[in-house]
């Protein structure tokens, strides 16, 4: 691949997609995209980058989006999250809805289905606590191949070993040949639709709960901001962000403030319009999320 | 340092385990069948057993009944590692006393994702 062609793809896929490529992610460009240049019976990646270029290339275009944003993901990946999701955020949201008894969860980079999967487990095995509750699982993400195959809910033998305990596998899986199902309670429990982050999401409501991990990573700190500051927009001001690991919105906004002792969970800041008259606005204002937390954490 | 002990008559599987296993700071021993295992843990127990089903002699499932009937037999977490991969043999290893189960063929993020589940990652 020339530099040509990969500065034109780079370039493509951050207009596209927000994906930013570093210059030493060339080979990443490679591994991904040769095979979409061989199933459209291309000799290489210029030949790719020609099509790309020639008139009536969406389609083309869409499969390269896809092959390049498409990432691996694991059932309860990074397992912190979701002790913090079961031990604390639950909890609190539990008792500041007790009236309404509904949650919305918004998985914003669900990819094949691990994520929001892994969510729905936990509630599932979260049993009487939740008995009479209504929760919305909305998993959204670029790709629509990788939706698909979320939707479906088939894994290989080696995707639900990454992260699943083998207990959680036994209770909500069925053995189909060499793969496993999830099984059909589980799956009802998600709804997916096709997002690209970088477009309007104000239609998809308001949430108590935002999962967007290891999705801001690829994009540049201008989109980042800008992506927080949306998601601000649809959590509930008594709501949770969850980021991943190698996340933070520390140094890029005031929009969210990260929760004491709750790695990669992360409280709306209120608004300076919503503090008036408060000597420390936002101490005083973020309180009630952290507050919940301590005393969801206390009561275990 | 956390022991772990490999048990398996695959000498290519318990390499491949060792390089996995070292390089999450186990100190590891080996045996290639149950019995040999036994007598492993009768010297001293370790802090896990990566456990085959098949082998000759006395079997994974075997070695894990006698294992967490003898003293400080139950501390040991214990992990099948095997290709026998339907619902029912992996429910009857965990009625055993298996705390989890791998199914070959595994790889790194497998067995360390399976240690972490067991707390000793």
């Amino acid at each position: 691949m020339t530099t040509f062609d990969f500065d034109f793809l780079r370039r493509l896929l951050k207009e596209r997609s927000g994906l930013v490529l570093s210059a030493d992610k060339e080979y990443l460009v490679e591994s991904r995209l040769l095979p979409v240049a061989r199933r459209r019976g291309l000799a290489g990646l210029s030949d790719l980058v020609q099509k790309l270029k020639a008139p009536g290339a969406g389609g083309l275009l869409a499969e390269v989006v896809e092959a390049m944003t498409t990432n691996e993901t694991f059932f309860l990946r990074d397992k912190v999250p979701f002790d913090h999701f079961r031990q604390s955020i639950m909890p609190a949201l539990l008792g500041a809805r007790e009236n309404r008894r509904r949650i919305r969860i918004w998985c914003a980079a669900a990819s094949t289905g691990q994520e929001p999967y892994s969510l729905a487990m936990c509630l599932k095995e979260m049993g009487d606590k939740i008995a009479g509750w209504r929760f919305e699982i909305i998993a959204t993400d670029l790709s629509t191949e990788v939706l698909e195959k979320a939707k479906i809910g088939l894994y290989s033998q080696f995707e639900v070993q990454r992260g699943l305990p083998i207990q959680m596998l036994l209770r909500h899986f069925t053995q189909t040949g060499d793969s496993w199902q999830i099984s059909p309670d589980i799956r009802a429990m998600v709804q997916y639709r096709a997002l690209n982050l970088l477009e309007d999401f104000s239609s998809l409501g308001a949430y108590d709960l935002v999962f967007c991990r290891n999705v801001l990573i690829y994009f540049d700190q201008p989109t980042k901001i800008d992506i927080l500051e949306r998601i601000k927009r649809v959590v509930e001001p008594d709501g949770f962000l969850v980021l991943g690991a190698a996340e933070t919105v520390v140094g890029l906004t005031d929009a969210f403030k990260p929760v004491h002792d709750q790695r990669g969970v992360y409280a709306p800041q209120a608004s300076p319009t919503v503090t008036r008259g408060a000597d420390t606005p936002f101490a005083r204002l973020d309180m009630p999320a952290t507050a919940r937390l301590a005393a969801a954490m206390g009561a275990r | 340092m956390k022991t772990c002990l490999l048990v398996d008559d695959s000498s290519v599987i318990r390499k491949v385990a060792r390089r996995i296993l070292e390089g999450l700071s186990f100190e590891i021993s080996e045996a290639e069948d149950g019995e040999k295992a036994l007598f492993v843990c009768q010297r001293a127990l370790p802090d896990a057993v990566l456990l085959d089903w098949n082998m000759p002699r006395m079997d994974g499932y075997q070695f894990l009944r006698a294992l967490r009937r003898m003293p400080g037999g139950d501390q040991p977490k214990v992990v099948f590692c095997t290709t026998e991969n339907d619902v029912a043999q992996i429910a009857r290893a965990l009625h055993a006393g298996a705390d989890e189960y791998i199914m070959k063929p595994f790889d790194k993020d497998i067995v360390t994702a399976k240690f972490q589940e067991i707390g000793l990652v």
